[in-house]
This record gives C-alpha cells, sequence and structure tokens, in this order.
C-alpha cells in the first residue's frame, strides 16, 4: 500500500518534473527565434522537409475525406430534400473541424514523428552535445527552425487539407450524385462565414501546429539517448499529438462556436 | 601548413612560463546517482603543455571533460578556465569560452548530414564571417594535417572510426582554440596514423602554442608527448608527475596501470557485490 502511494508520488513528481522541463525548454526555443531572422536558409530547409515533404499524404487525405463527406452528406441530406445544402456542409465540417485535426493527427505521424527521431538520434550520437563544445547553440541551430517551420507549415498544409476536401466533396455530390453545380458553390459561399468559420479554423491550426512541434522536438531533445529510447520517444510525440489536438479542439470548439 | 602557423606563432605573447596554468580544477566532487565518479580532485592544467590524463576504462575521464567544457555541473569544487570559472559563468559566457576551445570526442560527434568538409567548415561558418576562399583553404589545410585532404567529399557516414576521428580532429583545430581536450585520439588508429596524430598533437601544441589535454588509454603513445601526467583511479588522482618520474615512481596505484598488470589495486571490475553470492542467488537484484 505503502509502495504504491510511493509509486504514484514518484509517477506525479516525474510527471510535473517533465512539465516543468518541457516549459523552460520551450521559453529558451522561442527566445532562440530572433537568431534566426538573419539566416532563413535554415527554417527553409525545414520548411521543405516538414511541409513539402508532407504535402502528398494531406492531399490524398484531403480528397479521401472531401469525397465520405460528399457521399455521407448526401444520402443524409437527400432524406430532407437539402441536397443542395451539401456545398456548405462539406465546406463547414472542412473549415471549422476535420480539416484543422485531421491535418494535425497526420502531420503528427508524419512530420512530427521524424522530427522526434531525428533530434533524438542526433542526441544519441553526441551531434547536439558536439554542437555545444564547438559554441553553437543546438536549441537554436536545430531546434529553434524545425519549431518554427513545424508551426508554420500545419496551418498551409490544413488549408490545402480543405481545399482538397471541397473538391472530393464537389467530385461525388456534383459529378457523381448529380447535385446543382450552382447551388453547390453559392449555399457555400453564402453561408461560409470569414470570421466565423474560416478564421477560427486557420486559430485552430495555428495552436495544433504550435502544439504539436512543441512535443515533437522537446520528445526528441528530452529523450534517453539510446535506440531504445528514441523509439520510445517518437511513439510518445504521436500518442501525445494526438490527445492534445483531440483534447485542445473540444475546447476551442467550446470556446469559438457557442453562439447557441 | 606548417610556415603559415609559424608566421602565427610569431605573436607578440611569448612563451608562457611553465607555471602557468589555464585550468585549475579544485576539490571536485561527482557523482552519478548514488556512484561517486570524482571524490575531491584537485588537477592543474598548465598553459602551452600538453597534459595527459589517464586512467582506467570507466574511471571518469570523459567525465572530467565534460566538466570542464561545462556540459556537466559539479556537485562541489569549481573548474577555472583561463581565469574564469565555468559553472558561473553565463550561458553567453559559457559558449564564449567554449568558442576558445576545442574538443575531440571519443565517438567523434560529426553531424551526419553533412560531408567531411563542411563537417570542418561548421565552425568556421558559425563563428567567423570569412569569405568562402579562405574558408576552403583553412578547411582544406586542416584536413591536410590530419591526412584527409581527399576524402573532403565523402559522407560522415561513409567514413570508418579512426577516420572519423581525424576529421573530428580537423574539426576542433579549425578555429585555432586556446585549448583542445582530446578524448581518446589513438583508439581506432593503425600505428601509422597513430604515430602522424600523436606527433601531430605535440606540433600543434609547440607551433600553435595551444594548450592540450589528452585523455588516453594508451600508456606508451601518450607518455611520449605528453609533458605532465596525472593518473586517475577510484574517483581520486592516484598519480601525477612528468613522464619520466612517473615511469620511475614506486606507486603501485600507477606502477600497475603504467604497466598493465592484471593484479594490483587497481579494480578492473566495476564495482560488484560478491561474485559467488551474486551467482548463487538465482534473481536479479
Ligand atoms: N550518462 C551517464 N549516466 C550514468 N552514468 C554514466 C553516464 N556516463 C558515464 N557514466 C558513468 O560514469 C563513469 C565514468 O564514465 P566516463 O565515460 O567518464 O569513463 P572514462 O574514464 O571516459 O572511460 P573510457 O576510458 O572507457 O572512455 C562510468 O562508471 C560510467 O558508468
Ligand atoms: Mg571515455
Amino acid at each position: 500500500m505503502i509502495e504504491l502511494l510511493r509509486r504514484l508520488g514518484r509517477g506525479g513528481i516525474g510527471f510535473f518534473q517533465r512539465l516543468g522541463r518541457a516549459h523552460l525548454f520551450l521559453a529558451r526555443v522561442l527566445w532562440g527565434l530572433g537568431e534566426l531572422y538573419p539566416r532563413p536558409g535554415l527554417v527553409v530547409a525545414q520548411l521543405w522537409s516538414l511541409g513539402v515533404l508532407s504535402l502528398l499524404i494531406i492531399l490524398v487525405s484531403g480528397l479521401f475525406v472531401g469525397m465520405v463527406l460528399g457521399l455521407q452528406g448526401y444520402n443524409t441530406l437527400v432524406d430532407f430534400g437539402a441536397e443542395e445544402s451539401l456545398g456548405v456542409l462539406v465546406a463547414l465540417s472542412l473549415v471549422r473541424e476535420l480539416g484543422p485535426v485531421v491535418s494535425a493527427l497526420l502531420f503528427a505521424g508524419r512530420a512530427g514523428s521524424a522530427l522526434t527521431a531525428e533530434i533524438g538520434l542526433m542526441k544519441a550520437t553526441e551531434q547536439l552535445a558536439g554542437m555545444e563544445m564547438m559554441a553553437v547553440d543546438p536549441l537554436r541551430r536545430v531546434v529553434g527552425p524545425r519549431f518554427l517551420a513545424g508551426w508554420l507549415s500545419l496551418p498551409l498544409l490544413a488549408a490545402i487539407f480543405s481545399a482538397m476536401g471541397v473538391l472530393g466533396g464537389y467530385f461525388v455530390g456534383v459529378g457523381l450524385l448529380g447535385v446543382d453545380d450552382g447551388a453547390f458553390w453559392s449555399q457555400m459561399q453564402s453561408k461560409v462565414d470569414l470570421r466565423d468559420d474560416v478564421v477560427n479554423g486557420v486559430i485552430k491550426t495555428i495552436v495544433f501546429g504550435f502544439v504539436v512541434t512543441w512535443i515533437a522536438v522537446f520528445e526528441g531533445y528530452d529523450c534517453v539517448p539510446t535506440s531504445e529510447g528514441v523509439g520510445r520517444a517518437t511513439t510518445r510525440t504521436v500518442v501525445h499529438s494526438a490527445l492534445a489536438v483531440l483534447a485542445l479542439d473540444f475546447v476551442l470548439t467550446a470556446l469559438m462556436f457557442n453562439e447557441g | 601548413m606548417t610556415t603559415r602557423k609559424k608566421k602565427k606563432a610569431a605573436n607578440p605573447h611569448p612563451p608562457p612560463p611553465a607555471d602557468d596554468a589555464l585550468v585549475v580544477i579544485r576539490g571536485l566532487r561527482f557523482s552519478r546517482g548514488p556512484r561517486v565518479i570524482f571524490d575531491g580532485v584537485d588537477l592543474t592544467i598548465s598553459r602551452g603543455r600538453v597534459t595527459a590524463i589517464m586512467g582506467p576504462s570507466g574511471s571518469g575521464k570523459t567525465t572530467l571533460l565534460k566538466l570542464i567544457g561545462g556540459q556537466l555541473r559539479p556537485d562541489a569544487g569549481t573548474i577555472k578556465v583561463d581565469g574564469e570559472d565555468v559553472h558561473r559563468l553565463s550561458r553567453d559566457g559559457l559558449y564564449a569560452l567554449r568558442r576558445r576551445m576545442g574538443m575531440l570526442f571519443q565517438s567523434g560527434a560529426l553531424l551526419t548530414d553533412l560531408d567531411v568538409f563542411e563537417n570542418v567548415a561548421y565552425p568556421l561558418r558559425e563563428h567567423t564571417g570569412l569569405p568562402e576562399a579562405i574558408i576552403r583553404d583553412i578547411v582544406l589545410m586542416k584536413l591536410e594535417a590530419v591526412g584527409l585532404r581527399g576524402a573532403r567529399h565523402l559522407a560522415a557516414r561513409e567514413l570508418s572510426g579512426g577516420m572519423a576521428r581525424r576529421v573530428a580532429l580537423a574539426r576542433a583545430i579549425a578555429l585555432d582554440p586556446m585549448m583542445i581536450m582530446y578524448d581518446e585520439p589513438f583508439t581506432g588508429q593503425d600505428p601509422i596514423s597513430l604515430a602522424t596524430l600523436a606527433k601531430l598533437v605535440r606540433e600543434l601544441n609547440d607551433i600553435i602554442g595551444l594548450t592540450s589535454v589528452v585523455v588516453s588509454h594508451d600508456v606508451a603513445e601518450t607518455a611520449a608527448i605528453a609533458d605532465y601526467v596525472y593518473v586517475l583511479s577510484g574517483g581520486r588522482v592516484v598519480g601525477k608527475g612528468t613522464p619520466a618520474t612517473l615511469a620511475r615512481t614506486r606507486s603501485r596505484w600507477v606502477r600497475q596501470f603504467m604497466d598493465g598488470l592484471p593484479d594490483g589495486p587497481v579494480p578492473f571490475h566495476y564495482p560488484a557485490g560478491d561474485y559467488v553470492e551474486d551467482l548463487m542467488t538465482g534473481e536479479e537484484g
């Protein structure tokens, strides 16, 4: 019994210590971001490997999610004779929820895990320590550019995801199921609000991008420097990012879309 | 290369007196969890000299270099480098100090996504605004010194262990630091590169006026180039002196290590419980 309590306590302390380290780490990374201003090349290289190389999975997934939405939405709406509203349904679901959330999950799996593994391996092979001894701060040279690039990439990827999804919905709804072309677009235009829907969706992606990339770079930097440690850290990145994204999505949705 | 270096050596600083200490370690204590690695170590590294740190595997030589470089924090005691207390410096102060220290890691610690040339150029690009042509010249000079000028286009992962360490050495001297710490520079080298490297360490020290700290097991090779030797064991300095005095010393610790005797006060084993008992109990504990 005492042993159990002790273990709980130790686990709790470990958790809070890690949380503290994660925040200190974040503060130091953010503080060092200013140094990147004269060296945009570092960030561009990371935008390429995190953003551009994630494009394919985002494009394909967006298309399929949109097609499924088109199909399911049509089946429901047609019972009420409201299939003209398919465009609104597809666009709103994507812009408000599915775009930000699904892209963030995909991004965590595709780019976040790679980030953790890369930084973790650099730690395990003493590359980070080597940089420190060369008076190069790995937080600024290695972590900073990756953090910034990841944070910037997700909103763009999510926008592309949503655009592809709308095309997918259009293809199924208008192309295959015969929804009226004009109604599809005009209803979408009149019912999707720039501030309430689009901006709120973008805010979500900015928050998710920040959190997912933070988790990924921290897990890599804080990992146990062995092959097993890197493997575990990579798994944790994906799991924790997914949980954080879903939980935050609930909170953000409650704050943003509760006009009732 | 040597002629250019000589010009640099002809600077206004006269050769330093022998008692001029660059690194002063006093009362150093450090432990990893329950295991005490250093238990009151006093050590002085003189400017312009080659100081060797020897000791059995696991005696904390690498740890000592990391403490001097400010990557680890001692539990007690002070480490001063060039008059500055390494562990009291601000972050910027520490980084400025590290710019003047080179360190050769036991593993090499090369950046694996860069090739040999870029690895050596890395500290130059980070810390100097030198034009590309000059960076190229410096890098080629440093690579020539370690005999790898022809390997400059190889990726870091294509190098053998010994080659990687020589590239790391070239990188460590790229910025012409005031002090270089070599962690096992001779391990994994064939007899020819070993002799060349030992000569290089000595020459760098004498010609550029570096201070060198060499960590090594290689008693004969190290004794040949060192001016002063410290022998670490069991968390303490068990012997010190010039190679000549150490060769004559009667300390059993030092004798055993220098002569490579299996029996003596230096334990070959990591601290452990009773062997027979360990075998008999049959459970992990
Ligand atoms: N990251 C670490 N965590 C815990 N203990 C460590 C760690 N690194 C080293 N140690 C312990 O510290 C002690 C000294 O290690 P160190 O690497 O300094 O030895 P060394 O003298 O360089 O040995 P070698 O000659 O084999 O390189 C060893 O007993 C080792 O078990
Ligand atoms: Mg070592």
